[in-house]
């Protein structure tokens, strides 16, 4: 089974039927990686729902919801080592979960609380949440090409999404890494939308082929399928760590929510296409193999479903509980000494946030 | 000039195993204007490398080099090709630190050849400053004599934040004498008396402090002493030595060759409107590039500040 060589039809592993084969040995995994790719998705589809409910309460400023794209996030993240660094985009809760990151400390983000959450990056390998469209994909370039020279056999790994194939970092990108041999994995979860534009509207081209011109592989996977998104990327990490080939992985996959929860998705995406892609279902295809296989009881899917509910339930509170940070955090990081002017304008903010009230005690519903 | 930034880039690399130098044309060639010489063939081309001709990925993966560790130096080739670059300078390179709460510098420095008086075609000119210096985040540097590039230029690399390195093309070509590392050597943030006098102080910055020293020379001979204040750092801009300037001239002239509008010189003017108002005997005046594009060469001397708009600015605020 590999996941290498050109095709028009996205590469697929699990059967549609759920009695079909699945050649596990090939894939790698043990049966205990198998219910724990389960339990990742499980996982990231209720945090990802809880995410969406607290925005609609207000408790986030705004949150996109990565909801239908679970088995492209977390079949990734999981075909890497920890080593290995991810510099992600917006979207990819699935992935930070993966990647152990607290999702209070993530969301912060959203919560506004922080620009990039509060969690530090270099302990998760895990880059900041980049909003410029496509602007992330030159980080991890240029963080492969550092630990090429540093002969660090690890691999960056950049989510982005079809619209971002769009962006001049994109292209430039995807030849510096090629040029540089820097061992970068280019992971497009292409979910058919960008905010409103459909990928039609976006490039003719399949995406996946623009790797060639760059002089690398270029791979279909079905987004909604773990395990081909598991394998492509296991193959692709293999082979930048083997001599620095990037791999271009489009996993074909489909945005199920709005682009943000400030986006209403029914003003552009066709009800109809939404229902298609309902029926593919990423956790609910998963999980239908699992029981089918007998990998999964019963037992074990109610368990998890126990964990999802009570880890969307730490999350909402530890989301609920936090407070904005003090105001002077607003100028304690713009260099690493705070220069004359900036200290001078520092306390101005400060003496008109003691009139106003003790910032740290004041609370965002107050 | 060129020689004292190209020993600068000699010592950091010799010095620091992590340094990088990058930039398009920057190996095999030297750089277009040979700031660059010599090192790839020194150092190697793991340190010092040539990059496909695209500025916003120079800039982007500098970032990246850096969050692996690395101290990248990275040539824009002229300042009116760096555009392209702005969104991950402005977007990224700026803001990264703040974004990881203080946890991840990125100690870049981006070195930008700017300016005009060369004679050189469209887009070879530009005094793109203000953009950078507007920027939160960002230390902006302009250097105008050889031994203080050289001096700033190892202070930027050394640096732990990022650091807009403008480089000005018409002085290039400068000679000095005197020592380098010397004791004489100012950290950035520090601005330079180049001249005392009493009369006015005259502030600039790159290319047009010669040019401010020249029309002192001038101002001399017929009697009125120029105070010269080189600013050589715009962000953190240095506002004691700023404000203590023009408190003993009490008349003051700011001179660069960006446009007028929304210029560097506007935020000088405001800082001494904030610090020095009181020891004020004059408004005080900008002599500037025009809010134009920039020129054609064979008109650019009507354009650049001149010994003459200089002192004409400089015979108004005295006879004010």
């Amino acid at each position: 089974m590999t996941a290498t060589g050109p095709s028009e039809e996205p590469l697929g592993v699990l059967p549609s039927a759920s009695d079909g084969e699945v050649d596990l040995e090939a894939l790698g995994l043990k049966e205990e990686d198998l219910r724990e790719l389960y339990r990742l998705m499980a996982l990231t589809r209720r945090a990802d729902l809880e995410a969406t409910a607290l925005q609609r309460q207000g408790e986030l400023a705004v949150y996109p919801p990565l909801i239908g794209q679970e088995a492209a996030q977390v079949g990734s993240a999981f075909a890497l080592r920890e080593s290995d660094w991810i510099f992600p985009s917006y979207r990819e809760l699935g992935a930070a979960l993966v990647r152990g990151v607290g999702l209070v400390e993530y969301l912060h983000f959203y919560r506004a609380t922080w620009h990039g959450g509060t969690y530090d990056a270099r302990e998760h390998r895990f880059g900041y949440v980049s909003v410029p469209v496509g602007s992330q994909i030159l980080h991890a370039v240029g963080y492969a090409m550092g630990a090429r020279l540093d002969g660090d056999p690890l691999v960056a790994l950049t989510y982005f999404g079809d619209g971002a194939t769009s962006e001049g970092d994109f292209h430039e990108g995807c030849n510096f890494a090629a040029v540089f041999r820097a061992p970068v994995i280019f992971f497009c979860q292409n979910n058919q939308w960008a905010i409103s534009v459909p990928v039609s509207a976006q490039t003719v081209a399949p995406i996946w082929k623009k790797a060639e011109a760059y002089g690398f592989p270029g791979v279909c996977v079905d987004g909604n399928d773990v395990l081909a998104v598991y394998l492509a990327t296991r193959e692709a990490a293999a082979r930048a760590r083997e001599d620095g080939t990037p791999t271009l992985i489009e996993a074909v996959t489909y945005r199920l929510g709005p682009h943000s929860t400030a986006d209403d998705a029914s003003r552009y995406q066709p009800g109809e296409e939404v229902e298609s892609w309902k029926a593919r279902d990423p956790l609910v295809r998963y999980r239908a193999w699992l029981e089918g296989t007998g990998l999964a009881d019963q037992t074990f899917l109610d368990e998890v479903e126990g964990e999802a509910k009570s880890f969307a339930a730490e999350m909402r509170s530890g989301v609920i509980g936090s407070d904005p940070r003090p105001v002077e955090e607003m100028f304690r990081w713009v260099f690493e000494d705070v220069p004359p002017h900036l200290a001078r304008q520092r306390n101005e903010a400060l003496r008109f946030a003691a009139e106003a009230g003790d910032p740290e005690v004041k609370t965002r519903r107050a | 000039m060129v020689k004292a930034l190209n020993e600068a880039l000699r010592r950091s690399l010799s010095e620091d195993d992590r340094t990088l130098v990058l930039g398009e044309d920057v190996g095999v060639l030297g750089g277009v204007f040979r700031v660059t010489d010599g090192l790839q063939a020194e150092f190697g081309d793991k340190r010092v490398f040539d990059t496909p001709l695209a500025e916003a990925a120079i800039a982007g993966v500098s970032l990246g080099l850096a969050l692996a560790g690395w101290r990248p130096v990275a040539e824009m080739q002229f300042d009116g090709f760096s555009y392209p670059a702005l969104d991950q300078v402005i977007s990224h390179v700026a803001k990264y630190r703040y974004r990881s709460r203080g946890r991840q510098t990125v100690p870049i420095v981006i070195r930008i050849p700017f300016a005009g008086g060369i004679g050189a075609a469209e887009h070879h000119s530009e005094s793109p400053e203000a953009y950078y210096a507007h920027t939160a985040g960002l230390k902006v540097v302009a250097p105008s004599t050889p031994i203080d590039a050289y001096d700033l230029l190892r202070a930027s690399i050394a640096d732990p934040d990022p650091v807009i390195f403008f480089e000005p093309k018409s002085r290039y070509w400068s000679k000095e004498e005197g020592d380098l590392d010397g004791a004489s050597a100012l950290p950035i943030g520090k601005a330079r008396v180049l001249r005392e006098g009493s009369d006015c102080t005259v502030i600039a910055y790159g290319a047009m402090v010669a040019r401010s020293l020249a029309a002192a020379h001038a101002a001399a001979a017929r009697g009125t002493e120029l105070e010269v204040l080189d600013l050589r750092t715009l962000v953190p801009l240095d506002l004691d030595a700023l404000a203590a300037s023009v408190r003993r001239t009490g008349r003051a002239v700011v001179v660069h060759e960006a446009p007028l509008t929304a210029g560097f010189g506007a935020e000088v003017v405001a800082r001494l409107m904030e610090d020095a108002f009181d020891y004020l005997e004059a408004p005080v005046l900008r002599v500037t590039g025009y809010d134009t594009p920039y020129p054609p060469a064979t008109i650019e001397s009507h354009y650049l500040p001149s010994v003459e708009r200089i002192l004409d600015a400089v015979d108004r605020v005295t006879n004010y």
